[in-house]
């Protein structure tokens, strides 16, 4: 007597094989990254496209590291998307929390504005945005950068936190502020700590998305020193030659806080902390 | 312990009245129970004594002490909530000791305490978990430990049993019982199950569109309903009301018998006349006051629950203790215990 029913055999292999195609076709593009940052130059064009090189090599790696500014790069990246990241999530979880508890003047004006900004293409406003920054004497700094970011993930970010706070029955706030919290130490014992995965997911969002930025890095940064990562690689594009093995040795480097980070955080985002609070 | 007061209290969103001139004296140990239909503002009401909704209008005393602008945390009062509302990070031990380590209480004395407040709860075994890997029933005692733990002055119940199932309600309901007895704290109870209300309160407020129907004890409230909607919503089934045509000592019903009221001098006054499915008598067909037609016929063994159809008077129910003989289709005589009998006006109140 079993309980489980089988499905037909050739539905679970397409079910796999379906599964299969997708990894194949999204990991591709990232197996192609490395494959090509391990090829010695010399056979990079001259073995054609073979899946796997008949050499290896980490020359590449060694030299992007040591013989390039792509450790400047990447600190300048770090700083730009660390302080995005922490920013903007702290802004938007004051904001989310406004949005998911309180009934105020204004609100629905301010989450209309906050939606219509999310509405223009970014090159529109690259020019005021240029103007802006000049006129502020924040040209090639890595400020300007972090500012423009924290404006511009704001209003997503704000609405990913609204919605994980109003997945926090009102209840619990009210059973704290009961047991003698404030409201905000109700926010900070009880909230708080029910909010992380939500805190972790924003984080991470913003961070991968300040850590790919390539059109305003390339505006309001020409000096060498300010250039964050996605600019930097463009300089292994010269006059007469694409370094290949290089440009992708620095990407295959790029990845890895991205993992860092999202491993870091990924704890954070398993769902369910919040089972038990009330009923079912 | 505490004796509350509320005078003239309302509450209003807007221009929505959800609550008006509600004046209530709670006696110092007392277990009041709000009951009504949902929306009736009974929980609204609860969440102002507790300092979760601000009081529009009227004063909230505590001991004689005006409390509408504290904090719900300087009121000193303890709520169970219906959802239970534990804190999902925090084993047991800490969600009922929470108050006390806000408080900052030494963490000695909070050991003992939830010590003796999972004892008395049969939590003891439980203290180390989180609140996802308990029963409901469970739940539902944490919360009150977190509550008793506290040795509040009040303690306020939001529909506590309504999220359990019927064995396991029960069930609690005895513990919230034998807890009241135990403390002999102030407890206010809402809920909108008159079972409930019944059997734990020592006085039932009933509350119907945010005004206050009746307030009274159990058997008050049974026996001398103050009107038609305090009479059909309290006592189970529901009280039978038929429409009459009153005069001096008697009433006709609609199909022109007319049942006697030797002890009711107002009857002409009267519109409805209402009767409890106990206090009407089976005998046999061609005697008593109506005859009937038996429609459906429940067996409960402890009772009969007899639904019967008069004509000109329409359906009505009749309950007797033990098994009575009777088969759908029979045809019966009713005979009303007119001493039980309650009269209403036009404009549903009472006649007495």
């Amino acid at each position: 007597m079993s309980a489980i029913r089988r499905r037909h055999p050739a539905l679970t292999a397409g079910k796999y094989a379906a599964l299969a195609f997708y990894l194949l076709f999204a990991l591709f593009p990232l197996y192609w990254l490395l494959k090509i940052a391990i090829t010695p130059d010399a056979l990079i064009f001259s073995e054609g496209t073979r899946l796997f090189p008949s050499d290896v090599t980490f020359t590449n790696f060694s030299t992007v590291i040591f013989q390039t500014d792509f450790l400047a790069y990447f600190g300048n990246s770090l700083i730009v998307s660390l302080g995005t990241a922490f920013l903007t999530t702290m802004f938007a979880a004051g904001a989310g929390y406004a949005f998911s508890r309180f009934v105020f003047k204004g609100k629905r004006i301010i989450i209309a504005v906050m939606l219509i900004t999310q509405m223009f293409p970014l090159l529109m406003i690259i020019a005021p945005i240029y103007k802006i920054v000049a006129d502020l004497g924040l040209l090639n700094s890595l400020t300007s950068l972090i500012i423009v970011y924290t404006a511009f993930n704001i209003p997503f970010a704000t609405f990913l936190m609204q919605s994980f706070f109003d997945g926090i029955p009102k209840d619990l706030e009210d059973a704290a502020m009961m047991d003698g919290c404030t409201r905000f130490q109700a926010l900070r014992k009880v909230v708080f700590p029910l909010t992380l995965p939500g805190l972790g997911a924003t984080l991470g969002f913003v961070f991968t998305a300040a850590w790919s930025e390539l059109l305003f890095a390339l505006m309001l940064i020409s000096k060498n020193d300010a250039m964050t990562f996605p600019v930097g690689l463009l300089t292994f594009v010269s006059k007469f030659s694409v370094d290949w093995g290089q440009m992708m040795a620095a990407g295959v480097l790029a990845l890895v806080p991205s993992c860092l980070f999202f491993i870091f955080i990924q704890r954070y985002l398993v769902q369910g902390l919040t089972s038990g609070a009330v009923k079912g | 312990m505490a004796r509350i007061e509320l005078r003239n209290v309302a509450k209003r969103y807007g221009a929505v009245e959800v609550l008006r001139n509600i004046d209530l004296d709670i006696e110092d140990g007392e277990f009041i129970v709000l009951v009504g239909p949902s929306g009736c503002g009974k929980s609204t009401l609860l969440r102002m004594i507790a300092g979760l909704e601000p009081i529009t209008n009227g004063d909230f005393l505590i001991d004689g002490e005006r409390m509408n602008d504290l904090r719900p945390r300087d009121r000193d009062i303890a709520m169970v909530f219906q959802s239970y509302a534990l804190y999902p990070h925090m084993d047991v031990a800490r969600n009922m000791g929470f108050s006390m380590e806000i408080r900052k209480d030494p963490a000695s004395d909070r050991k003992t305490k939830v010590a003796q407040a999972a004892e008395t709860l049969g939590l003891s075994k439980l203290t180390d978990r989180l609140p996802k890997a308990l029963s409901g029933g469970q739940r539902q005692r944490v919360a009150m430990g977190r509550a008793i733990i506290r040795d509040p002055r009040a303690f306020l119940f939001d529909e506590p049993l309504s999220n359990l199932d019927a064995a396991l309600r029960v069930e609690m309901r005895l513990e919230i019982a034998r807890l009241h007895q135990q403390l002999a704290a102030t407890m206010i109870y809402v809920t909108h199950d008159q079972v409930e209300a019944l059997t734990l309160a020592d006085r039932i407020v009933v509350l119907n569109g945010g005004d206050i129907q009746q307030v009274g004890s159990p058997l008050e409230l049974y026996e001398r309903p103050a009107n038609k909607f305090v009479a059909q919503f309290i006592g189970s089934p529901t009280m039978n009301v038929m429409p009459v045509q009153g005069s001096a000592t008697k009433v006709t019903a609609q199909d022109g018998t007319t049942i006697a009221l030797p002890d009711q001098p107002q009857a002409a006054q009267a519109i409805e006349l209402g009767i409890r499915p106990e206090h009407i008598d089976v005998v046999d067909a061609g005697t008593g006051d109506l005859a009937a037609v038996a429609e459906v016929v429940e067996h409960l063994g402890s009772d009969t629950n007899i639904y019967v159809k008069v004509d000109g008077v329409g359906p009505l129910m009749v309950r007797k203790h033990g098994n009575i003989p009777v088969k759908s289709g029979d045809r019966l005589g009713l005979r009303f215990q007119t001493q039980n009998a309650h009269l209403f006006r036009q404009d549903g109140t009472a006649l007495r």
